[in-house]
C-alpha cells in the first residue's frame, strides 16, 4: 500500500483557509490515479484467495457439500465449512451490545435467507477459489419461505430503528379525524432495497500468532475491532484493521459483516493471509438492506387546510432471527404542525438477512409517503404544495413540543421555490407539455433528518517545526473526512493546512465512533477540537509562563492561535511562533487528547434536526409511460458548512438516491422461495448518468448554538428525504394519476393516454 | 495448459505464461500484475468500474479473456498521467469533484477518455451523460462527471487547436 | 467458471471442426458467454476463439447493393460506421440504444444474434429452467414474470429475445450466413431464432459447430432510410434492456406508404416481425388510423403470459409511436438518447 501521506504533496487546490472554504478532495489525485488503495487491492506475501458458497434456499438446512470434488479442483488449497471451521471464542448468536447483530460464519447448517455463506473455498487463484465454490453443489433439506409484508403473524417490535419506541401518540387522532373537513387515508408500498456500494464488501486478513492484521472496509473501526476481538478471544491491542478508503458504504459496512469474519476465519484455518472479496450477487442477504414497507396514512385537515390529525402506521419486516425495524412512520414526528400526531409500527418475520440501516433509514421509506399523503392533501383542500405545508409548518417539533435548535426550512422553501421557478405551476395535474408534447409534471417534498452525535476522541500534536498533527480513527467513505476533519483539525491548531499532519482510516488511532447517522463530521470535529483546543491549552501555558516570553503573563486575557503563532488576546501584535515556544522549553512537541460527545442537557432542552425543501421536474411520456427527471433543485438548512463542495456532493447524491427510491430500486423476490431474481447490477436498477439531470444545491446559513460545538448538523442522508417525494409528487402532477407502490412502474401510468 | 501471451500494458511490454485460460483481463491486472487501480464493481459487465482501453477503445476488463487478448495494447488508470502530470481528465475530475467514494472513478476516467478517443459526444451534456452512462456511479457524482469531462473535453480542444494553429 | 480448453483455429474451416464436439462454443467478444459462465449457466468444455479469424470484420457492399456485415464487426462499429448509419438509420440507433458504450465497443454483430434471454430464471441456476435444463419445468411461468413473453410462448418456455439490433434487422428482411459442417449455407434472420415449442433449450436453428460468419441486409433495406426508426421503452433512461421495444421503416411515395416493414422486441423468444400490421399499412395513407389498426394487427395473438398484460397494451402504443415517428422522417443524426421516449427532448439544460 502506498503510504497514506497527504501533506507532503498538497493533492488539493487552496481557495483560501478551512473550515468554510471549497478545497478539492486531498486525496483526490490517489483516486484519480488508481493508487487509492481499497481493501481488495491489498496482496500480502503468501495471500490465498478465498470464495463464498452461498445457499440457494431461504430456509431449510444444508445436508451436503461435496467438499472431495472441491479440493479435486487443482489450486483448491482447502474448504471451510460447518464441519471443518476454527472454534470462535463465543457464540456469534449472542448479542453482547445492541449494535450487535446475529451472522451466519458455518455455526450450524441451518439456512435462514438466500445467499446465506455456507462454505468458503480457499484456493492459490481467485480461478480456482471460484469453481471450487461451485463444485460443492450443496443439496437441502428445504422449507416453505416466509416472504413479503404478509408472510405471517404480526407483532409490534418492542424498539423500532435504533432504540425508539414502536408507538408515539400525541393529542387525540381519532378526534382529529373526525372535526377534519378533509380526509385522506392511503396505503404506500416500498420494496427493499440493496445499498449497492460500487466496492463489494471484501477483507484481507493476515494472522501472525496472536496478531492479526486486518484490511477492510468499514464505517467502524472500534466497533469492529471490538467484534473481531471478541469472537476471536483476542486482545484489542492484537489487533489492526486498515480502511484508509470505503468504495461507498450507505450503512451497509457499518458494523462487521458475517463474510468478512469468514475471511479472518478462513486465514486462521489456512494459516495464510486470505482474501475475501463478495461477488455482486453475494451482496443480497448477508450484508443487509432497506426492508419493504407498507405505510397507511389518515391525515385530516379543516376548511382552511390545517392539518387536523396525522396518522402514520407503517407495517416492516425483520428476519427470523434478529431484529432490525425500519422507523418508518417516525418520518411524521417532526415536520407538520398537526394538533394530533400517531406514529405505530408493527412486522412481520421473513427469511431475508436481517435488514439494517440503508441511507436515512426510515426518513428515506416514511418521507416518500408522508409527502406522497401531503400532497394528496395539498390537492384535496385545493391548495398549492408549498402553501399547504406552509400553513403547517412546526415552529416547535410537533411530536414533543420542544424548540428547534435552529430551524431554517422557510428560507429552505423560499429559496428553493424561488430557484426553482415554483410560483409558475399550475394547481391541477395535467397541465403542462413540453415542445415535443410529454407531459410535464412539478413535485416538491420537505426534508428533514436528525442531527446526531456520538462520541469520539482525537489526539493532537504540535512539534517544533512548526507542523502539528491530527490523528483520529475517522472514516472516508466518500463523504470526504480526509478533507473536512483536516479543515477542522487545521483551524483548531491554528495551522495552515499543509502544515497538518491528518491521520484517519486506521484502528491504531483514537477511537472516532461510527460513520453514519450523518454524524461523523459532527462527532469527529468536535473532538478534533477538543484535542486542538487542549494541545494549544498546553502550549499556551508554557508561553504564558516563561518570563522570556513575549505572551508571559497573558493568562487571564488569553491567547489567540493563528496561522502557527499564539497571539494576546487583548493585543495581537504580541505574540510567538509555535516553534519558537516549543524550542526555547526544550520539547520537541506538546500533544493532548480532546473527547467529543453530545451534550444530554442541549439535547433534552431542543429538538434538533437539518431541514430542506426539495423541487423536482419530470416528464412523462403520455403514452408510453416512460419518466424522467428533467431538473431537480434542493435548498438544505444543515447547520454549519465545513466543506461546500463536497457538501453539495452529498447533497447531490442523496437527491439521487430519492430519484432512484421513486423510480428505480426494487430488489424483486420470488415469492414461492425467497430468492431475490435481480441481485446484480443489470436489472436492480440504479440510476445511470443518463437518468440524472441537472441538479442545482443551495446551502441555507444557519447558524445553531446549541447541537454541538462546530453548529454542524450533518448532510449525509438528508437529500433522499424529501426528493423521493418530490419525484413522486412531480409524476402526479404531469400524468394526474397518484401511484403509490414505488418505485414507480411504467404499467401504472399506461392507464390513460 | 500453459499459454504463452504477451501484452503492451501502459506502454510497456509484459510477456507472461498464463497457467490458467479463465482468467480475465481484470483478473490479470489486479491478482497478477497487481496492477489495482483498475476496479471489480460487478464482475458481470453491469457497473463499468473496470473499463480499460484495449487498443484505444474502452471496454470492460471483467468481460474479456486474457487469453483471447494476446498482443493487446493495454492501458489502465496507472498509465494515464505523465509522471506527475495528470491527464486533463483526471485533473478535471478533482476540480469538479466528480467522485465520491472513488471506486468508480478509475473506471469513469478511463471512459471518459475513450468516449473522448470515440468523438460522439463532443461537448453535448446529453450525449455525454449517454455515452457515459455505462459507469455506474452510486455516490451519485454524476453532475461532477458530466462538468468535468466538458471541462476536459474544452481543455483538450483549445490545446489542439493551439498545436494545429 | 469450468476449466476448459482454449484452442485458436486459423480458418474459418478449421474453427467449425473445432466446435462441432459436444461441449465446445465460440468465443468471440464474450460480453455475453463470459457473463453465462460466470454465472454457472454455461459451463463449456471447450472455447473456439474465432476473434482472430481473418475477413470476418469488413462492413462491404456488395455488387447487387446488398451489404454484408462480417460476424466480429463490433456493434460500436457498426453503428458509428457513417455510410451504414445513413442507410440503415434504424439499425444504427438500435444498436446505439443496446447496452453501454464499453459493452458495444466489444460485442460482435454475430455474438448479438446470439445472445441469451435475460429470463431470471434462465440465469438462475437453483430454478428450474427447460431453456438451460431441458425437461426441468419453468419457474417463470408461475414466478415473478412482468418482464416476459406476451406473443409466441409456450407453457415450456416464456423467456424473450433480448436483442435491439436484430429487431430492425429483422424487419429489414436481414440474412445470415452460416459456415457449418455442411459448408456455408443462409437463412432469413427470421428463421434464425426459434419459438421455445417444447424445445425451448434451441434457441436458433443453428447445429453444433455452425459459425455465424456474416449478416446480409438485402438491396431493399436501403429503400426506407428516410423513414425508419427504433424505439425502445425501459426502466432506466439508458444501459437497460427493452421493456418493448419496436422498429419501424416505411418507404413512402407521394404521401402514400408503398411498403412497410414492422418489428417488435421484447415480447417474444425471438425479435417479432409483424407481417399482419405490414399488410395493413400497404398503399395507405400514413395516418394515426392506419398506425392503430397496424398496431391491433401486431398484437392479435398476444396474450400474458403472467403479470404481464401490460406489455400488450405497451406494445400497441409503441407500435403506433414508432410508425408515427418513422412517418415524420429520420432525424439527420442519431438522437442524443437513441431509441429514447426522450430523444426529441434531449437537452434538458434548464439551468
Amino acid at each position: 500500500m502506498p503510504e497514506l501521506n497527504l501533506t507532503s504533496t498538497p493533492a488539493h487546490l487552496r481557495h483560501g483557509s478551512n473550515i468554510g472554504q471549497p478545497l478539492t478532495r486531498r486525496d483526490g489525485i490517489l483516486k484519480v490515479t488508481g493508487r487509492a488503495t481499497y481493501a481488495a487491492d491489498n496482496h500480502p506475501p503468501g495471500m490465498l484467495f478465498a470464495v463464498m458458497a452461498v445457499s440457494s434456499i431461504s430456509r431449510g438446512r444444508v445436508v451436503s457439500l461435496d467438499v472431495a470434488a472441491a479440493k479435486r479442483h487443482p489450486g483448491v488449497v482447502d474448504v471451510m465449512t460447518h464441519d471443518h471451521k476454527p472454534r470462535l471464542a463465543i457464540d456469534p448468536e449472542v448479542k453482547t451490545n445492541p449494535f450487535v447483530f446475529r451472522m451466519e460464519v458455518l455455526q450450524s447448517n441451518e439456512v435462514r435467507y438466500a445467499n446465506q455463506p455456507i462454505a468458503v473455498v480457499i484456493a492459490e487463484t481467485l480461478e480456482a477459489a471460484t469453481e471450487g465454490a461451485v463444485l460443492l453443489a450443496p443439496r437441502y433439506e428445504v422449507q416453505s419461505a416466509r416472504v413479503g409484508l404478509d408472510a405471517g403473524e404480526s407483532f409490534v417490535p418492542p424498539v423500532v430503528g435504533v432504540g425508539n419506541p414502536a408507538e408515539h401518540r400525541h393529542g387525540d387522532i381519532e378526534a382529529g379525524l373526525a372535526s377534519a373537513e378533509k380526509q385522506i387515508d392511503a396505503i404506500y408500498e416500498t420494496p427493499p432495497q440493496y445499498h449497492n456500494a460500487m466496492e463489494p464488501h471484501a477483507i484481507v486478513a493476515s494472522w501472525d500468532g496472536d496478531n492479526l492484521s486486518v484490511d477492510m472496509p468499514t464505517q467502524g473501526l472500534m466497533l469492529s475491532l471490538a467484534r473481531i476481538a471478541e469472537l476471536f478471544g483476542i486482545a484489542h491491542d492484537k489487533i489492526h484493521i486498515r480502511s484508509p478508503f470505503l468504495g461507498g458504504g450507505f450503512g451497509s459496512k457499518g458494523l462487521m459483516a458475517g463474510p468478512q469474519v469468514l475471511g479472518v476465519m478462513a486465514a486462521k484455518l489456512v494459516g495464510k493471509p486470505v482474501k475475501l472479496v463478495l461477488r455482486r450477487e453475494q451482496m443480497y442477504g448477508p450484508v443487509g438492506h432497506r426492508a419493504p414497507t407498507r405505510q397507511r396514512l389518515r391525515i385530516g385537515a379543516d376548511g382552511e387546510g390545517r392539518l387536523t390529525a396525522l396518522d402514520h402506521h407503517a407495517r416492516t419486516v425483520s428476519s427470523t432471527f434478529d431484529d432490525f425495524y425500519e422507523p418508518a412512520a417516525d418520518a411524521s414526528h417532526t415536520l407538520y404542525a398537526a394538533p394530533a400526531i400517531r406514529t405505530s409500527h408493527d412486522a412481520v418475520r421473513v427469511n431475508s438477512g436481517t435488514p439494517l440501516f440503508m441511507r436515512a433509514p426510515g426518513e428515506a421509506t416514511g418521507s416518500i409517503a408522508l409527502e406522497s399523503a401531503i400532497d394528496e392533501m395539498a390537492w384535496a383542500c385545493g391548495m398549492d404544495p408549498l402553501a399547504f405545508r406552509l400553513k403547517n409548518y412546526a415552529e416547535v417539533e410537533p411530536i414533543t413540543g420542544k424548540p428547534f435548535s435552529s430551524k431554517a426550512l422557510r428560507a429552505c422553501y423560499e429559496q428553493g421555490a424561488a430557484r426553482f421557478g415554483w410560483t409558475k405551476r399550475p394547481l391541477r395535474p395535467r397541465q403542462m407539455r413540453d415542445d415535443a408534447g410529454l407531459l410535464v409534471g412539478w413535485g416538491m417534498g420537505t426534508a428533514t433528518f436528525p442531527a446526531l452525535m456520538f462520541q469520539a476522541e482525537a489526539r493532537a500534536v504540535l512539534r517544533r517545526d512548526g507542523s502539528g498533527a491530527m490523528e483520529i480513527g475517522a472514516h472516508d467513505m466518500g463523504q470526504g473526512a480526509w478533507t473536512a476533519l483536516a479543515q477542522i483539525a487545521a483551524d483548531e491548531l491554528g495551522l495552515d493546512i499543509d502544515r497538518v499532519e491528518f491521520k484517519a482510516g486506521s484502528s491504531d488511532l483514537p477511537d472516532a465512533g461510527i460513520a453514519g447517522g450523518s454524524a461523523h463530521t459532527a462527532t469527529a470535529g468536535a473532538a478534533i477540537r477538543s484535542a486542538g483546543a487542549a494541545v494549544i491549552a498546553k502550549l499556551a501555558d508554557l508561553a504564558t509562563s516563561d518570563e522570556r516570553s513575549p505572551l508571559f503573563g497573558a493568562g487571564n486575557a488569553g491567547v489567540i492561535a493563528r496561522d502557527g503563532r499564539l497571539l494576546r488576546r487583548d493585543d495581537e501584535s504580541r505574540g510567538e511562533s509555535y516553534s519558537d515556544i516549543l524550542a526555547r522549553a526544550g520539547v520537541a512537541e506538546v500533544e493532548a487528547r480532546g473527547t467529543g460527545a453530545p451534550n444530554p442537557a442541549a439535547m433534552e432542552e431542543y429538538a434538533m434536526h437539518a431541514h430542506g425543501a426539495v423541487f423536482a421536474e419530470v416528464k412523462v411520456d403520455p403514452v408510453l409511460g416512460q419518466v424522467r427527471v428533467t431538473r431537480m433543485a434542493g435548498a438544505f438548512a444543515a447547520g454549519r458548512i465545513v466543506n461546500p463542495r463536497m457538501v453539495q456532493s452529498q447533497l447531490f447524491g442523496g437527491m439521487i438516491w430519492g430519484l432512484s427510491f421513486a423510480l428505480h430500486e426494487e430488489a424483486i423476490t420470488d415469492r414461492r422461495t425467497g430468492r431475490i431474481m435481480n441481485a446484480n447490477l443489470g436489472e436492480y436498477h440504479i440510476p445511470v448518468n443518463a437518468d440524472v439531470p441537472p441538479l442545482d444545491v443551495i446551502t441555507v446559513e444557519e447558524h445553531d448554538p446549541h447541537v454541538n460545538a462546530l453548529g454542524i448538523k450533518g448532510v449525509g442522508e438528508i437529500g433522499i428525504t424529501g426528493s423521493a417525494g418530490a419525484v413522486a409528487n412531480a409524476v402526479w402532477h404531469a400524468t394526474g394519476v397518484r401511484v403509490r407502490r414505488f418505485p414507480i412502474r411504467i404499467e401504472e401510468l399506461l392507464t390513460r393516454r | 495448459m500453459n499459454h504463452s501471451i504477451s501484452l503492451t500494458v501502459n506502454g510497456a511490454r509484459r510477456d507472461f505464461v498464463l497457467d490458467d485460460p479463465r482468467v480475465t483481463l481484470l483478473d490479470l491486472l489486479r491478482e497478477r500484475l497487481h496492477l489495482t487501480g483498475t476496479k471489480k464493481g460487478c464482475d458481470r459487465g453491469q457497473c463499468g468500474a473496470c473499463t480499460i482501453l484495449v487498443d484505444g477503445k474502452r471496454i470492460n476488463s471483467c468481460l474479456a479473456l486474457a487469453i483471447s487478448h494476446d498482443g493487446a495494447d493495454i492501458l489502465t488508470i496507472e498509465g494515464v498521467a505523465r509522471g506527475d502530470q495528470l491527464h486533463p481528465v483526471q485533473a478535471a475530475f478533482i476540480a469538479h469533484d466528480g467522485f465520491q467514494c472513488g471506486f468508480c472513478t478509475p473506471g469513469q476516467i478511463m471512459s471518459a477518455i475513450g468516449m473522448m478517443q470515440e468523438a460522439q459526444a463532443g461537448n453535448d451534456p446529453e450525449r455525454i451523460r449517454e455515452c457515459m452512462s455505462g459507469n455506474l456511479c452510486r455516490c451519485g457524482a454524476y453532475a461532477g462527471i458530466v462538468d468535468a469531462v466538458l471541462d476536459a473535453q474544452g481543455q483538450m480542444d483549445e490545446s489542439s487547436q493551439r498545436r494545429s494553429a | 467458471m469450468k476449466p476448459f480448453d482454449y484452442v485458436r483455429p486459423a480458418s474459418v474451416a478449421a474453427a467449425v471442426a473445432a466446435a462441432a464436439q459436444p461441449g465446445a462454443v465460440f468465443l468471440a467478444a464474450g460480453t455475453n458467454l463470459l457473463d453465462l459462465m460466470k454465472g454457472g449457466v454455461s459451463r463449456p468444455d471447450r472455447l473456439v476463439d474465432v476473434t482472430h479469424l481473418d475477413g470476418l470484420d469488413q462492413i462491404e457492399t456488395l455488387g447487387d447493393g446488398s451489404l454484408r456485415i462480417g460476424a466480429l464487426v463490433s456493434n460500436a462499429d457498426l453503428a458509428h460506421d457513417a455510410e451504414f448509419a445513413r442507410s440503415y438509420p434504424a439499425v444504427a440507433e438500435a444498436l446505439l440504444s443496446g447496452a453501454s458504450a464499453q459493452l458495444r465497443n466489444a460485442a460482435t454483430v454475430g455474438g448479438n444474434l446470439l445472445q441469451r434471454t435475460r429470463c431470471a430464471y434462465f440465469y438462475d441456476t437453483a430454478s428450474r429452467c427447460n431453456k438451460r435444463e431441458p425437461g426441468s419445468g419453468c419457474d417463470a411461468r408461475d414466478g415473478e414474470n412482468r418482464g416476459h413473453a406476451v406473443l409466441g410462448w409456450t407453457e415450456s418456455c416464456i423467456a424473450t429475445h433480448p436483442s435491439d439490433f436484430c429487431v430492425p434487422l429483422v424487419a429489414l428482411d436481414a440474412m445470415v450466413e452460416i459456415e457449418g459442417r455442411g459448408g456455408r449455407r443462409e437463412v432469413a434472420l427470421d428463421q434464425l431464432h426459434r419459438l421455445p415449442g417444447d424445445t425451448p433449450e434451441r434457441d436458433s436453428v443453428l447445429e453444433p459447430g455452425d459459425l455465424i460468419v456474416a449478416v446480409r441486409l438485402p438491396p431493399a433495406a436501403r429503400g426506407f432510410a428516410a423513414h425508419a426508426r427504433y424505439l425502445k421503452v425501459r426502466e432506466r433512461t439508458s444501459y437497460a434492456f427493452a421493456v418493448v421495444s419496436a422498429a419501424a421503416a416505411l418507404r413512402i411515395e407521394s404521401g402514400m406508404i408503398v411498403e412497410a416493414r414492422l418489428a417488435l422486441g421484447g415480447v417474444a423468444a425471438k425479435p417479432w416481425r409483424a407481417r399482419a400490421a405490414e399488410d395493413v399499412l400497404k398503399n395507405v395513407s400514413p395516418t394515426a388510423d392506419a398506425f392503430q389498426e397496424a398496431a391491433w394487427r401486431a398484437l392479435t395473438d398476444a396474450k400474458p403470459s403472467g403479470d404481464n398484460a401490460f406489455k400488450i397494451e405497451l406494445a400497441r402504443r409503441i407500435v403506433v409511436r414508432a410508425l408515427t415517428l418513422a412517418a415524420a422522417g429520420t432525424p439527420a443524426r442519431i438522437p442524443a438518447l437513441p431509441a429514447s421516449p426522450f430523444a426529441a427532448t434531449s437537452g434538458a439544460d434548464h439551468a
